[in-house]
């Protein structure tokens, strides 16, 4: 009797199921720094982003119900790991989002994989996650370190900076960053003097600033972000760096860091981000809707941000195709399927080792005498086809890349 | 040019010169650290709070009131200073008596509660502050560039450093102020009111922390963690030269700056974990730290 119950139940359960527009429910765990030296260009902001995706989402697509919660990393690896496992075996976390720090990136990546949930890398810059340690649960937004360092690299080498020292963030990020500046530094003719590796979060610079003007190198490379990027040339400037002749190339900054230093320290700055506040139409209504949940004064969204949301928008899509968000491979396969669009990134691909395409744009800060409202940072030098800003699929060493 | 080491000895130098600037930094900390332990026993965790506090007044004098740095450099230590004072009077009386470890909770959860309001209302990326105008520019040492700012940050501090030392060592305040440390009870019979001494004191204290915020505010970013991140080194500099040895703070903050500098030249990597290895040394061999005295 029991046993028939029981099978009525679920045959009942079933038919449910079926008839009616399925309920989905979707946890998403935005991973982050909320209160270190990444906290302005990621952190609050991009919980913001994600939620705004999810608020958009369920908008279009009553059925699916979006949570999302979040976490503070710390900057450390163990931490990030720890949380993503109380996450996904406690909570319920289908998918992890953000993330700035490579290190814990790369950590989480591989908690994520193996139980088979979904990363959305927005935040770290690393190019190794589509690279080596790809992940077939790992979708790679926003930017990389191999895209930051052909854009800009290339540019200043083309403008005569061909002789480099690099003052590097000494972890995963920095030295990866380091490393695929340099050969694009190398590719093009220039040459690589020197380099210092500085502990992540340094509050004084003048030490390794004084190494980098007696090189005599042309170009400064910052392989580091953030309050790190901010700092040095902060620094650089009293230190008489750009004075002397000298020139930073700041291989990582994002806009709320340009409007920390001030314009009239970072004027003139050139570097490349996929995405600004102001481009168009479409990412000046979204920001204005960011800010207005931020609340904050002055604050502008970053490109990490602004991946967050077209990240976890895409992610939603693929969810509501497959019907489910507990297989993260099959949902990651699906957002590889299809076409992302929205509002504020246009039109994007995700390649097969994760790496998702979009254009990248070489900024440079405006003198402060061009600046006509507040948040009016760069202008755009040039803009980069998708297909050229990333690595190339075949030189990325991804074992999931077949041939 | 002469090598040491392999390294050329013109950057050396510069990396010599460097070191005492930031043991600068860590010497008027650790002062006014080793200050309020000697004169009240208590640890004083909140100190790096209120050196960010004084960065952050510098910064909010400037955006409100158009008050520039040089009178920053006095008012905002003496509003940092008044909020110590209600500080002492509200809280930090009533655990003289107790253990060390009542204090040091005490003014932990003072600070983490100060950064984190802090947090909200500036953000993490920091704030900048400019340069006075008539401290732009540097002079060329012909081994290394030194800008003017700097230059001042080791003349103020050693300065600040020297008088406070004077002040406590030397004077017949100074005495009164170490005998009611002593005796309290015993110098109070002598007519002289030791609990406003003792709350003045804190207040000095802490307006020192907030000139140090001053001072660096052109340097750093005002941002609301500039203080968690030095505290942890200041408060090594301050066990290294012994808790509540004024000298010994003054002398450990810029040598150990200089020996900073120096592993930054020699081997960067170490460079935020040399004070601590130090430290672990020191405790070995001298537990009462190299100036401290053996209670």
């Amino acid at each position: 009797m029991r046993k028939s119950l029981g099978l009525a139940a679920l045959a009942a359960l079933l038919l449910c199921g079926t008839a009616s527009a399925q309920q989905i429910n979707v946890k998403i765990g935005v991973l982050t720094d909320m209160s270190s030296l990444y906290a302005d260009d990621t952190g609050p902001g991009s919980v913001i982003a994600a939620k705004l995706a999810a608020e958009d989402f369920m908008k279009s697509h009553p059925n699916v119900k979006v949570e999302v919660v979040s976490a503070d990393h710390q900057n450390k690896a163990d931490a990030g790991t720890n949380i993503v496992n109380q996450w996904i075996d406690r909570d319920g976390v289908d998918m992890v989002a953000d993330v700035p720090n490579s290190g814990v990136a790369l950590a989480i990546s591989e908690v994520i994989r193996a139980k088979n949930k979904v990363f959305v890398a927005s935040g770290p810059a690393s190019s190794d996650l589509t690279g080596p340690k790809c992940s077939p649960n790992t979708v790679h937004w926003t930017y990389d370190t191999w895209m930051l360092a052909n854009g800009t690299g290339k540019a200043i080498v083309k403008s005569g900076g061909d002789t480099w020292f690099f003052l590097t963030s000494d972890y995963a990020f920095g030295h990866a960053l380091e490393r695929d500046t340099a050969a694009v530094v190398e590719k093009s003719g220039g040459k690589v003097l020197g380099k210092v590796r500085h502990p992540i979060n340094t509050n004084d610079f003048s030490s390794f600033l004084l190494q980098a003007q007696s090189s005599k190198a042309k170009v400064i490379g910052l392989a580091n972000a953030g309050g790190d990027t901010i700092n040095a040339i902060k620094q650089g400037a009293e230190f008489g760096i750009v004075a002397g002749g000298q020139k930073f190339a700041g291989l990582l900054i994002f806009a709320p860091d340009v409007a920390a230093l001030g314009l009239k320290t970072a004027q003139g700055l050139t570097f490349t981000e996929t995405w600004y506040w102001d481009l168009n139409d479409g990412t000046r209504a979204w920001t204005k809707r960011w800010d207005k949940e931020r609340n904050s004064a002055g604050k502008l969204p970053s490109m990490n941000m602004a991946g967050v949301y077209s990240g976890t928008l895409h992610y939603l899509k693929a969810v509501a195709a497959v019907g489910s968000s507990k297989d993260g491979a099959k949902v990651v396969e699906e957002m590889k399927k299809l076409p992302a669009e929205d509002s504020i990134y246009g039109k994007s691909t995700v390649r097969v080792d994760g790496r998702v395409l979009h254009p990248a744009y070489l900024f440079e800060v405006k003198k402060p005498e061009e600046s006509k409202y507040p948040g009016d940072l760069y202008n755009i030098k040039a803009t980069i086809p998708p297909e050229e800003a990333f690595r190339p699929l075949k030189d990325g060493n991804c074992p999931l890349v077949k041939g | 040019m002469v090598e040491i080491f392999g390294i050329p000895s013109g950057a050396l130098f510069g990396q010599l010169l460097i070191g005492l600037i930031n043991g600068s930094f860590y010497a008027l900390l650790s002062l006014g650290l080793a200050v309020i332990f000697g004169m009240l026993n208590i640890i004083n965790f909140a100190h790096g709070a209120q050196y960010m506090l004084g960065a952050v007044m510098a910064f909010l004098l400037l955006q409100w009131t158009g008050i520039g740095y040089w009178w920053a450099l006095i008012v905002a230590p003496l509003i940092v200073g008044a909020i110590g004072i209600v500080i002492e009077r509200a809280f930090l009386q009533w655990l003289y008596k107790l253990d060390h470890l009542y204090g040091l909770l005490l003014t932990f959860g003072l600070a983490l509660i100060v950064e984190g309001i802090s947090r909200n209302f500036l953000g993490s990326a920091g704030l900048p502050y400019a340069l006075p105008d008539s401290l732009r520019g540097g002079q060329n040492l012909g081994f290394m560039f030194l800008p003017n700012y700097r230059a001042w940050v080791i003349v103020a501090s050693l300065t600040v450093c020297f008088a406070t030392w004077f002040v406590i060592e030397r004077t017949r305040l100074g005495a009164y102020l170490r005998a009611a440390t002593e005796n309290p009870t015993l110098v109070r019979a002598f007519g002289i009111n030791v609990p406003v001494m003792i709350t003045l004191t804190y207040g000095f204290g802490v307006a020192l922390a907030a000139f140090a915020g001053v001072m660096a505010a052109p340097i750093y970013n005002v941002s609301p963690q500039m203080g968690s991140e030095l505290i942890i080194v200041v408060f090594a500099v301050v066990v290294i030269g012994g808790m509540g040895s004024i000298l010994g703070a003054i002398i450990t903050g810029f040598s150990l700056g200089v020996v900073e500098g120096l592993t930054k030249v020699f081997f960067p990597e170490a460079s935020n974990t040399v004070i601590f290895v130090i430290m672990a040394i020191v405790l070995l061999v001298r537990p009462a730290g190299l100036f401290g005295r053996r209670t």
